[in-house]
C-alpha cells in the first residue's frame, strides 16, 4: 500500500462561524520526521487536536495506518499507537518525574482495579517491569537525576524531556510533538533536535508542529505549510524556504 | 513510601489490638467503632476527592443505602446478615452507576450537585416512604452477624470487627494507589488531557472510582446498623455528607492517612466539646451540642484557609522540619525523596519554569 | 383534571418558583465571575428572611426600612464572605473554594442556629394575608409582591449588566478575565461584587418568601439546591434562562405536589435536576460548547 502513516483527506473543522481548518488534505511519511509549520492561528494544533481526539472533524477522513480514525476519543487514539506532547506542557506535577513516565506505560500493562487492591506492588510482577521499562527511558532522555523529584519542580527543559519520555513509553508507531522547542534557548533546541533523530532512528514516525526555523528545517525530511487552515506548501525544507507563498505568508500578514 | 505506609499500618494494628485492653468503658469502645464505620467511608471518599479530584457531597446516601438494605432484609424479610449486606453493596453499584456515568462525563460540579441532590432526595424518601423504610421511625431488630459461627454481640468483638475491616481497606487503598490503577488516577488529577492522550479511559477510571467509594461507604453503613441494631433517616441527612467530605478536607485530601487523621479528629471531636464544656462554662460560654455544627464549619475553613493540605501534611511537615534539623543536608534529601508519591499539590498545569542549560543532564 | 386545581397549582409554583429563579440568579453571578459554584447560596436567602422577621417582627421597625436595612445586610454578608474567606486563597483550586463555600454554608447555618434559635420563624404579609379570588381559585397578595419584586429585580440585573459601567465590568471578567485585566478592570473587585450582588438578590428572595414558608435556620441547603437545578435547567451562566427555569421548575414542582404526593415535593425537583443533569446537561437554553469551556 502507501508508506504514509497518517492520511488527512479534506479535513475541515468549524467553532462556531470560524473555519479553523479548511479543507486540508496531507499525508505524513511512515519512519520520517514531518513538520508542520505556519503563522500563529493558522490551525496547527487543531490539527494535532483532531487527529488526537480532542477535536471532532466537521468534514474529511483522517486515516491512521489505513484505518479511518475519525471521531475516537483520545484515550482510544493512544491505543492504536499515536503519542503526543501538548503546547502548553502537561506533565503530571502531583507526581515524582518517574511515576510520570510509568503512567506512559499504561497502555502496555493490563493489572486492574481489583487485582490491585488485592495484591501489594511488591508481589506484582508487572510493576516491576512497568518501573524497568520507565527507567529506561528516563535514562535515554537524560532525567535519571530527577527520577523521585515531583515533576513540577523541573526546569521548563526537562519538564519538555519528561513529556516526550512519557509520550515514548506509549511504544508510538506516531509521535506528535507540538512546539517542543518553544521556550528553550540554542543549545537546549540543538539537543532537542539530536532527540527527534534519535526517535526517528527508533523507527517511530515524528510529526511536529514548531516555529523555531532553524530547528525545522535541520532536522525535518519533510515541511507543510499552513494558514488560515489550508495547505499552502509542501515539499523538502530547501523547497519550502525558497517557496514565494511561505514567504509571503510569513511576512505578509 | 511503601515502607513508611507499612510502619503506619503496624502501628494502626497494634494499636487496635491493644485499645478494648485500655478502653473497657463501652460508651468510649462504641464512640472508637463509630469513628472506624467513619473511616471507612473517608478512606473511599478519599480516593474520590483527593486521587480523582472529583467531589461528592452526598456520600450519606451510599451509607444509607448499605444501613437500610442490610436494616430491611434482615429485620423485614429474615436475610442472614452478609448476603444482605452483599446486597446493599450491590444496590450502591448499580446507584454509582447510574449517577456516575452520566455525571462524570461532565464538569466536576455537576457530579457534586448531583451527589448532593440524590443525597437529599434518599433522605427525603427514608422519611415518606413508610412502607418500605419505616418513615420517621426507621427499621428495629437488626440483628448483630455472626463471623464462621462466632457471633460479634459485644463492643469488643464489634471493635475488633470494625477496625480490622478498617485495616483492610487501608491496605486496599495503598495497594491501589502504588498501581497501574492508582497512577492513572493520579495522573487525571494531574492533567485530563495528558491522561486520556496516554490511554487512560479519562470517564470509566472515574466511574470506577466512584463505585469503588460507594462500596466503601455502604460497607461501613451496613456494619452500622448491624451495630446499633436500628436505623431511622436521623443520621443520614445532607449534615452527614458534608461531614464526611469536612473529615476528609481537614485531615488531608490527597493522603489516606489523611483521611483517617480528619475522621478521628471530627468523630471524636465532639466527644472533646462535651469534655471540655465543663471548662467552658468557666470562661461564661455555655456550650451545647448544637455549636457543634458551627465547630465543624470554623474548622473546615479554618483548615482550607491556611492549611490546605490538611492536618495530616501539616503534622508531617512540621515532624520533616523538626527532623532536618537533627540530621544536616545529606539526609534531607532523601526525606524528600521519600516523601513525594502519596503526598502532592493539586495545583493545575506546571508554570514555565527557568530553562536551565544542561537539557539532556550533561553538566547538572 | 379540574382547570381550578391546575390553576391553584399554578399560583403556587410561580410562588415558588421566583424564589428559585432569584437563588439561580444568584449562582449564575458568582460563576460567570468566578467560575465556581457558591454552595452558601441558600444561606443568604435564609439570612434574608430571619433578618427581616427580627426587623419587622421583634424591633417593629417599618416594613420598608427593615427591607433596605435587611438588603444591606445580606450585601455586607456577601461582601464578608469573600473577602475573609475567597479572596485570601492563595492556590485557589476550584476544588478547594468550593469546599470553602461549604464551609462558610456550615457556619453561617450553624450561626443562625444560634441567634435565631431552631423555630419557625412568621413574619407579615407585605399587605394583606386574604387570599384573593380568581375565578375560583386562590392567590395570595404575597404571592403578588413576589412577582412584582422578581420583575423588578430582573429589570434592575438588565439595567446593571447593560448599562452601568460596573455592570459591563463584570461582564467583560467573565467573557475573559486576562482581557478584561489589561484592559484595567480589577477582577477581585469584580469577584466581590458578585458576591455582594449574589448575596444581596439572595437576601431579596428570603424577604419574600418568608410571610409565606416562615423561614427557619435550616431551609437554605434544600433551598440552594433547587435555586442550582434551576440555574442548570436554564443553561448555568446563563440569567434569562434562570428566570424561566425557576418558574418552570417551580411550577412542575408544584403540579408535581398536586398529582403525584405532597411528601414528596422536595424530591420532585431534585428528580428534575438529576434529570436534567443527565440529559441536557448545557440546560434548555444553554450552549453545550460553551459548557465546556469553563473550568471543573
Amino acid at each position: 500500500m502507501t508508506n504514509n502513516i497518517l492520511d488527512l483527506k479534506g479535513l475541515r473543522k468549524t467553532f462556531g462561524g470560524v473555519e479553523a481548518v479548511a479543507g486540508l488534505s496531507l499525508s505524513i511519511e511512515k519512519g520520517a520526521i514531518s513538520s508542520l509549520i505556519g503563522p500563529n492561528g493558522a490551525g496547527k494544533t487543531t490539527i494535532f487536536n483532531l487527529v488526537t481526539g480532542f477535536a471532532r472533524p466537521t468534514n474529511g477522513d483522517i486515516i491512521y495506518s489505513g484505518s479511518l480514525i475519525n471521531g475516537m476519543k483520545p484515550h482510544a487514539i493512544a491505543g492504536i499507537g499515536i503519542s503526543r506532547t501538548f503546547q502548553n506542557v502537561q506533565i503530571f506535577p502531583n507526581m515524582s518525574v518517574l511515576e510520570n513516565i510509568m503512567v506512559g506505560r499504561h497502555l502496555r500493562s493490563r493489572t486492574g482495579m481489583i487485582f490491585a487492591c488485592l495484591v501489594p506492588p511488591v508481589l506484582r510482577r508487572e510493576e516491576k517491569r512497568v518501573r524497568e521499562d520507565a527507567e529506561k527511558q528516563l535514562h535515554f532522555l537524560g532525567l535519571a537525576q530527577y527520577a523521585h523529584a515531583p515533576a513540577g519542580s523541573l526546569p521548563l527543559g526537562s519538564q519538555r524531556m519528561l513529556e516526550i519520555a512519557r509520550a515514548l513509553a506509549l511504544e508510538p508507531g506516531l509521535l506528535l510533538l507540538d512546539e517542543p522547542a518553544s521556550g528553550l534557548n540554542a543549545r537546549e533546541t540543538i539537543a532537542m533536535g539530536d532527540l527527534i533523530g534519535k526517535i526517528k532512528a527508533m523507527n517511530i514516525s515524528v510529526w511536529l508542529v514548531e516555529h523555531d526555523m532553524d530547528l525545522v528545517m535541520d532536522i525535518s525530511d519533510h515541511v507543510a505549510v499552513i494558514n488560515f487552515g489550508s495547505l499552502i506548501a509542501q515539499g523538502a525544507p530547501a523547497d519550502i524556504q525558497r517557496n514565494e507563498r511561505v514567504i509571503a505568508a510569513y511576512l505578509g500578514g | 513510601m511503601i515502607g513508611k505506609n507499612s510502619v503506619g499500618l503496624i502501628i494502626l494494628i497494634l494499636s487496635v489490638i491493644i485499645s478494648p485492653h485500655i478502653i473497657t468503658n463501652d460508651y468510649y469502645l462504641g464512640s472508637l467503632i463509630f469513628t472506624g464505620l467513619n473511616i471507612l467511608v473517608c478512606i473511599g471518599l478519599c480516593l474520590l476527592m483527593g486521587y480523582a479530584g472529583q467531589i461528592s457531597i452526598g456520600h450519606g446516601a451510599f451509607v444509607a443505602i448499605g444501613a437500610y438494605g442490610a436494616g430491611i432484609l434482615t429485620a423485614n424479610y429474615g436475610w442472614s446478615p452478609w448476603p444482605a449486606m452483599g446486597c446493599s453493596m450491590l444496590m450502591a453499584v448499580f446507584v454509582a452507576v447510574i449517577l456516575g456515568i452520566p455525571a462524570l462525563r461532565l464538569k466536576g460540579h455537576y457530579l457534586a450537585m448531583a451527589t448532593l441532590g440524590f443525597a437529599s432526595i434518599v433522605h427525603v424518601v427514608s422519611v415518606a416512604a413508610v412502607d418500605v423504610t419505616g418513615g420517621p421511625s426507621g427499621i428495629i431488630n437488626i440483628p448483630r452477624p455472626d463471623l464462621f459461627g462466632y457471633l460479634l454481640d459485644t463492643d469488643t468483638r464489634y471493635f475488633y470487627f470494625v477496625w480490622a475491616v478498617v485495616i483492610i481497606g487501608v491496605y486496599f487503598a495503598f495497594n491501589l494507589i502504588d498501581s497501574r490503577v492508582g497512577r492513572g488516577l493520579r495522573a487525571l488529577h494531574g492533567s485530563e488531557d495528558a491522561a486520556a492522550s496516554l490511554g487512560i479511559p479519562v470517564t470509566w477510571y472515574k466511574v470506577q472510582v466512584f463505585i469503588l467509594s460507594a462500596v466503601y461507604a455502604s460497607f461501613s453503613g451496613s456494619l452500622y446498623a448491624c451495630y446499633v441494631n436500628y436505623i431511622d433517616p436521623g443520621p443520614f441527612d445532607v449534615s452527614y455528607s458534608v461531614l464526611l467530605i469536612t473529615m476528609v478536607a481537614v485531615g488531608g485530601l490527597h493522603n489516606i492517612w489523611g483521611a483517617l487523621t480528619g475522621a478521628v479528629v471530627l468523630s471524636l471531636l465532639p466527644e472533646f466539646l462535651s469534655f471540655i464544656s465543663d471548662y467552658l462554662r468557666l470562661f461564661g460560654i455555655r456550650y451545647q451540642q448544637d455549636y457543634n455544627t458551627l465547630v465543624y464549619g470554623m474548622i473546615l475553613l479554618f483548615i482550607m484557609l491556611f492549611l490546605p493540605e490538611g492536618i495530616f501534611s501539616g503534622l508531617r511537615g512540621l515532624l520533616d522540619r523538626i527532623f532536618s534539623v537533627f540530621k544536616k543536608s545529606g539526609q534531607a534529601s532523601l526525606e524528600r525523596e521519600s516523601a513525594v508519591p502519596s503526598s502532592g499539590q493539586s495545583s493545575g498545569p506546571s508554570s514555565a519554569g527557568k530553562p536551565l542549560g544542561g537539557l539532556s543532564g550533561h553538566d547538572q | 383534571m379540574n382547570l381550578i386545581d391546575i390553576i391553584q397549582f399554578l399560583f403556587m409554583g410561580i410562588q415558588r418558583g421566583c424564589i428559585y429563579a432569584m437563588v439561580a440568579m444568584g449562582f449564575n453571578m458568582i460563576y460567570n465571575a468566578t467560575g465556581i459554584i457558591n454552595l452558601a447560596q441558600g444561606e443568604f436567602v435564609v439570612l434574608g428572611g430571619l433578618m427581616m422577621v427580627s426587623l419587622t417582627m421583634t424591633l417593629h421597625l417599618p416594613m420598608v426600612l427593615a427591607f433596605v436595612l435587611t438588603v444591606f445586610f445580606g450585601v455586607a454578608a456577601g461582601i464578608l464572605m469573600e473577602r475573609l474567606t475567597i479572596n485570601p486563597v492563595k492556590q485557589p483550586t476550584v476544588l478547594r473554594l468550593v469546599i470553602i463555600t461549604v464551609a462558610v454554608s456550615i457556619i453561617t447555618k450553624g450561626g443562625a442556629m444560634i441567634f435565631w434559635g431552631k423555630g419557625s420563624h412568621y413574619m407579615d404579609h407585605f399587605s394583606s394575608a386574604e387570599p384573593l379570588d380568581f375565578y375560583g381559585a386562590t392567590i395570595l397578595p404575597q404571592t403578588l409582591w413576589i412577582i412584582g419584586i422578581l420583575l423588578l429585580v430582573v429589570a434592575a440585573y438588565i439595567f446593571f449588566f447593560n448599562f452601568t459601567m460596573a455592570g459591563k465590568c463584570m461582564r467583560a471578567c467573565a467573557i475573559n478575565r486576562d482581557a478584561a485585566r489589561l484592559a484595567g478592570i480589577d477582577d477581585r473587585k469584580m469577584v466581590m461584587l458578585s458576591f455582594a450582588l449574589s448575596a444581596g438578590i439572595g437576601a431579596i428572595a428570603g424577604i419574600i418568601i418568608t410571610p409565606v414558608i416562615q423561614m427557619d435556620y435550616g431551609r437554605g441547603a434544600m433551598l440552594g439546591l433547587k435555586g442550582f437545578g434551576a440555574a442548570v435547567l436554564g443553561g448555568l451562566g446563563n440569567s434569562t434562562g434562570a428566570v424561566v427555569a425557576g418558574i418552570l421548575l417551580g411550577v412542575l414542582e408544584a403540579l408535581g405536589a398536586g398529582y403525584i404526593s405532597s411528601h414528596y415535593m422536595d424530591a420532585i425537583a431534585l428528580v428534575i435536576l438529576l434529570f436534567v443533569l443527565f440529559v441536557r446537561p448545557s440546560g434548555i437554553f444553554g450552549n453545550s460548547e460553551a459548557m465546556r469551556l469553563k473550568e471543573f
